[in-house]
């Protein structure tokens, strides 16, 4: 009976490999349409909004509570040797290098992916692209081209942001409830802020912006098949989105930390 | 005839094992309005997606002013777009734009017109298909069907194109409002010079906006003659289409409840 399972692995790896192809070949053509104009500035700027602007607030809310749940948690465990004193060091480093990033990149790949596949999806299945075609606009311009750069352009700034907040939380939590002193605590956290640590979360971040951007567009544009086939793009671009993020985190941080 | 502006040779589609096209000829002279007519699903918008190179045919040869157009590329095939104007079946109005700058769309994009000139054509363009301005202001989704239909048919003609194609242009609307269509198309076709195909399966319309009526019947034309014949085409097809009968040599894909 291990034939019938090898053919369902079979079909599976090709499915995946299919999968693989046609992403690859989708931001191949996104990535050439984008180095050549027109480029539609107020789609751009439009997008940066929506991704950047309105996604602010559950990135905030997350970073917060993340740097505070970090001073705590590094707390128990480093009271017991009595290395209090590492506590801003843990806190910075860890949401620079990785929870800012990956926190942020899962929070917008929920809010702003799914949005995306559902609008482009939503485009596709009512023949709004086609109707673009024929007002002689290439919908990969119009449509695709600028959310991929207001991904990339907004992702970063939204990960400072995040950070910022993100410190800030552990500072909260450090000076008011683990009574440290607030200069001492401030000292250490700027003495352990290095400029590699920022900036590989900044390189994630852009990274992940076009990934999430990516997804969007990808299973919106080519979803089918009515209410039922958006819905479903809506769901994989998410669950692919999230996948990325955590997959291509493992090997930037592994570019720039392994040695 | 001199030579025609849209034709079309053995044109086939299938969509899988799932043929809808089966060999379409078709030739249709500049300043023709040419109407197809045919049961639901017999590939009519299929046809016309081809033609405008949305989707590519399996087989033949479609030729737009004498060129070749499929295998066209990306910047010949912009061109070649230019020269048309559609309206979708389902309107397929962009429901983030308002009213106007949907209208304005095409002339703004890739006209290059500026902003002011154009919300003045979607005024006017608007005012022609029955819209006041302060339509202009809203969005699609506030309109009602036959509303949105007349908005896709101003947005359709806004670029006044040689070639107009509307899907079904009455389905939807009251038959007045129909019937001032229909003026409108006999209008554009007149006053543009435009070449057009409308899809319909309403015979009024098509008796009024029509030179010429194609059968679209099981993937072929089956039968194709001036607006004034259709009802001595001899064609027992036609002749049921045409007065609407439940029975005739077309059969429903339907079973007896
Ligand atoms: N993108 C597609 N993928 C698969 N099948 C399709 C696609 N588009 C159309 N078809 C099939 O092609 C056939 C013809 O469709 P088409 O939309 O041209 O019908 P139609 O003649 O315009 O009908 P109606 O009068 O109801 O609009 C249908 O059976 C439809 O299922
Ligand atoms: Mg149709």
């Amino acid at each position: 009976m291990s034939v019938p399972l090898l053919t369902v692995l079979g079909r599976m790896t090709l499915a995946f490999l299919e999968a693989i192809g046609s992403v690859s070949a989708f931001a191949f053509h996104a990535i050439r349409q984008a180095v050549q104009p027109p480029w539609y500035r107020q789609q751009i700027l439009r997008q940066i909004m929506e991704i950047g602007y309105y996604s602010l607030p559950v990135v905030g809310l997350t970073a917060i509570f993340t740097g505070m749940v970090l001073a705590l948690q590094s707390y128990t465990g480093f009271a017991r040797f009595s290395a209090e004193s590492a506590i801003p060091n843990v806190v910075v480093v860890s949401l620079t290098r990785e929870l800012g990033p990956v926190l942020a990149g899962l929070m917008v790949a929920g809010r702003v992916g799914a949005a995306m596949a559902a609008e482009i999806g939503t485009m596709r299945v009512t023949e709004q692209i086609d109707a673009l075609t024929t007002l002689s606009t290439d919908p990969f311009k119009y449509l695709v081209v600028p959310r991929l750069i207001a991904g990339i352009i907004t992702l970063p700034v939204l990960v400072l942001v995040a950070d910022i907040i993100g410190i800030l939380g552990g500072f909260l939590v450090g000076v008011y409830k683990l009574d440290f002193n607030d200069a001492a605590y401030l000292r250490n956290t700027l003495d352990f802020l290095q400029f590699q640590d920022v900036f590989s979360g900044l390189v994630k971040a852009a990274v992940f912006g076009f990934l999430i951007t990516l997804m969007g567009c990808y299973h919106g544009y080519t979803s089918k098949g009515g209410a039922q086939g958006v819905g479903m793009a809506t769901t994989n671009a998410v669950v692919s989105a999230s996948i990325l993020i955590l997959t291509f985190n493992y090997f930037i941080t592994e570019a720039f930390f392994a040695r | 005839m001199a030579s025609p502006k849209i034709s079309l040779h053995g044109v086939t589609k299938a969509f899988g094992p799932k043929k809808v096209l089966q060999g379409i000829d078709l030739e249709i002279a500049a300043g023709e309005s040419m109407v197809v007519i045919g049961g639901s699903g017999t590939g009519k918008s299929v046809l016309l997606k081809c033609i405008l190179g949305l989707m590519e045919p399996n087989a033949g040869s479609i030729q737009v002013d004498g060129e070749e157009t499929t295998d066209l590329g990306r910047h010949e095939r912009a061109r070649v777009m230019r020269k048309f104007g559609v309206l979708f079946q389902g309107g397929a109005l962009f429901d983030s734009l308002r009213v106007w700058e949907n209208v304005a769309f095409g002339p703004i994009q890739s006209d290059g017109m500026p902003v002011d000139e154009a919300r003045e054509v979607a005024a006017a363009k608007l005012g022609a298909v029955g819209l006041g301005p302060e339509i202009g202001e809203l969005f699609p989704s506030e309109l009602s069907g036959g509303m949105q239909k007349r908005v896709a048919l101003a947005r359709a003609i806004a670029r006044e194109p040689e070639i107009i194609f509307f899907d079904e242009p009455t389905t939807g609307l009251d038959p007045i409002m129909a019937d001032v269509i229909n003026d409108l198309i006999v209008k554009c076709v007149h006053d543009l010079g435009a070449t057009a195909i409308s899809i319909t399966h309403d015979m009024a319309s098509a008796r009024k906006i029509g030179h010429r009526v194609g059968m679209l019947h099981e993937g072929k034309l089956i039968w194709q003659g001036p607006v004034g014949e259709i009802d001595r085409s001899g064609n027992a097809h036609v002749d049921q289409f045409i007065h609407g009968r439940a029975e005739g040599p077309i059969r429903m894909q339907v079973r007896k409840l």
